[in-house]
């Protein structure tokens, strides 16, 4: 075959065992197969409870107003904001696995990248509600769009950074559902293919789009892989760009901020790794998929999140340096004395945040800690709480002293029907992931046999030969049969 | 639907696939397809098909969604009802960016994928002809069109020869037609 087929010895194998494309096709539709485990029944309750709270929890703001919460003046951006943005962020490490990994040629993203997709289409799902209910009267969302309307017709300001993230986040759920399910086609095929029950027959029939596999068929699809990955690249990146100009493009202190945009991406990436980390070392184990999802691949998702990590560190000296170099008094109180000061009302936020996203995620310069699973787990969990305060901190500690000091008074704790509102998104995420994990192949099978013979355990053993030969002799062998 | 008489020949190494496409193509046969699991690199440049013009079609989808973004922004903020947002001229470019930006790539991405759908003739319900369920899982299922100068026996042990398994003569639709699986025979009650 061609000379790419070739890998070195060097890299660790992608899939673990003796494996042969049947073997694959068996391993990851077992689950998709089976009656769901009891462990899976217990989760799957535990989440729609709290989805339903979550919809108790909207159905009161939305029947007595936005007095549900505890918001106030200054703080009209709480909870509500930081939950939106924090979902926002988690999303955005399934579109970088499947995006920039493949531009990359990153071949251990096909172990992972199916599951995070999924998992940034909910998470996407969940980050819209928070804007969508906070309108309060949202009957009207639609006024967001621009259409011909009777008031003018008046159209929406397209200068307005608010705005733009309606196309973005819009553009950006489209597109990756797109991604996904165009990369589920073929899969879904192969459960169809496999199914003995009716419901099955009729539901991955339907699923698969009457897919065939005609090599005419791969080449077109492989193309349409290729431009949304070029296309979901720049995507992923202006969308918490656009969400950071929300904050930067204001004259707030703490908020009026240059280093946004590629401090939120990271940011994101960081936190959409710790998310990924957290399902994907529960779903290997209670699925049985170790032999897919690798200790390699947990190790070098965590390179990414010390990498990201660091980043966001950098970005949260910088932004403190500035705000005392720039001499202005303003910002240096909103950094010296709403976050740095301890014993300020917010203070504890924000140490909070340092010692989750800065400090803990040390950890994984050492290789021991990247493998080990409950180290992972646990840190994902850190990420996770750490990114929820760094969008806490911006948000709220920004905003709860403003010019006026007589306005300072007010402490901004959450309602339970703000609690509730969260709660229901987790709700909603654990939900559909629990549903997703149960009827869909949570590993893209195609991309898996793809990389089978390159860097499958057994495969990679019968590559020695190459490993000996000079150059030429490679040449040789692996020139002349490529066309 | 037209329904067609094939030779179908099944495959399971890409080595000795790759060199019976070659054998067949020289020999004269009409290759109708090959169905395979999973995209095998060069093989399509090995049947002679030729590269998809799909991206191209992106393309213009991209700048249909670029032109639509700054001219209908443009015509809404300065001609139909142009609104003075802090003394800035009224014609912002600069700050229709994003929205640019995002629409070029929806429309791209829909465009693309709906044109995908439409050349593959992929949609819910839409059913096809099997020529071999375990396409979907670890075979290469090759099909080789019969034509009036076929000689069946002969193109039977040709495939043969060429390392093909299982080999069979069968009549198979070649369209699509609206369906669905229930009560179809899938692979593990064969």
């Amino acid at each position: 075959m061609s000379l790419l087929r070739y890998e070195s010895q060097v890299r660790a194998p992608l899939v673990d065992g003796t494996k042969d494309y049947h073997q694959v096709t068996e391993d990851i539709c077992r689950p998709v197969e089976n009656k769901p485990s009891r462990l899976w029944w217990i989760g799957f309750s535990i989440s729609v409870a709290l989805l339903l709270f979550g919809i108790l929890s909207v159905a009161m703001e939305v029947t007595y107003g936005t007095g549900q919460w505890n918001l106030n003046r200054t703080i009209g951006w709480g909870w509500d904001i930081t939950n939106f943005v924090w979902w926002v962020g988690i999303g955005h490490a399934g579109t970088l696995i499947s995006a920039i990994l493949l531009l990359f040629r990153q071949g251990w993203r096909t172990g992972v990248n199916r599951a995070a997709e999924a998992m940034t289409i909910f998470a996407v799902m969940c980050a819209g509600q928070f804007p969508i209910w906070h309108m309060g009267r949202v009957w009207n969302a639609f006024f967001v769009l621009p259409y011909p309307n009777t008031r003018g017709p008046l159209w929406v300001n397209f200068n307005s950074p608010l705005l733009w993230d309606v196309f973005a986040i819009s553009t950006y759920f489209t597109v990756s559902l797109l991604f996904w399910y165009s990369g589920l086609i073929p899969d879904m095929a192969t459960l169809r293919d496999r199914a003995k029950l009716k419901w099955r027959k009729t539901f991955y029939g339907v699923a698969a789009f009457g897919w065939t596999g005609s090599t005419k068929h791969w080449q077109r699809h492989e193309s349409l892989s290729l431009v949304l990955a070029g296309l979901s690249t720049p995507l992923v990146l202006s969308v918490h760009t656009i969400v950071s100009f929300d904050f930067a493009t204001s004259v707030v202190p703490g908020w009026h901020t240059t280093i946004f945009p590629p401090y939120f991406v990271a940011g994101a990436i960081f936190s959409g790794f710790a998310m990924v980390q957290t399902l994907l070392v529960v779903t290997r184990k209670v699925l049985s998929l170790e032999e897919y999802i690798t200790l390699e691949h947990v190790e070098v998702m965590n390179k990414v999140i010390v990498l990201t990590g660091s980043i966001v560190g950098i970005a949260y000296l910088t932004e403190l340096f500035m705000a005392w170099y720039s001499a202005v008094d303003y910002e240096w109180f909103a950094f010296k004395e709403n976050r740095l000061n301890l014993s300020s009302p917010y203070g504890w936020s924000y140490w909070i945040m340092m010692g989750c996203n800065v400090l803990s995620p040390q950890i994984f310069w050492f290789r021991k800690m990247r493998r080990n699973l409950f180290v992972t787990f646990f840190m994902s969990i850190l990420v996770n709480i750490g990114m929820w305060f760094e969008r806490f901190v911006i948000i709220v500690t920004s905003i709860y002293r403003d010019y006026l000091p007589s306005s300072w008074s007010t402490y901004y704790t959450p309602t339970i029907w703000e609690v509730g509102f969260y709660l229901g998104t987790f709700g909603l995420f654990f939900t559909c992931y629990f549903l997703f994990s149960k009827y869909f192949p949570v590993i893209a099978i195609a991309e898996i046999k793809h990389i089978l013979k390159r860097s499958g355990e057994n495969y990679k053993g019968k590559m020695n030969k190459e490993e000996e030969d000079t150059v030429t002799q490679f040449d040789e062998h692996h020139l002349h049969d490529h066309h | 639907m037209a329904k067609k008489k094939f030779i179908v020949g099944n495959f399971t190494d890409e080595a000795v696939l790759f060199p019976a496409v070659k054998k067949v193509r020289r020999a004269g046969y009409k290759l109708h397809d090959v169905f395979t699991p999973f995209p095998i690199h060069g093989l399509d440049k090995e049947m002679g098909l030729r590269d998809t013009s799909l991206h191209t079609a992106g393309f213009i989808y991209g700048i249909t969604g670029t032109s639509t973004a700054v001219g209908f922004i443009t015509w809404a903020l300065t001609i139909d009802w142009a609104i003075n947002f802090g003394g800035k001229p009224y014609f912002a470019l600069p700050a229709w960016i994003p929205v640019t930006f995002e629409l070029t790539v929806l429309f791209a991405a829909v465009g693309m994928v709906l044109t995908f759908c439409w050349l593959c003739q992929l949609a819910p319900f839409v059913k096809k002809d099997h020529f071999n369920p375990r396409s979907t899982d670890d075979t290469f299922v090759m099909a080789i069109e019969c034509t009036s100068a076929t000689n069946e026996e002969e193109a039977v042990k040709f495939l043969q020869a060429a390392g093909a398994t299982d080999v069979k003569v069968e009549t198979k639709d070649t369209g699509w037609w609206l369906g669905n699986y229930a009560n179809d025979k899938m692979r593990f009650e064969q």
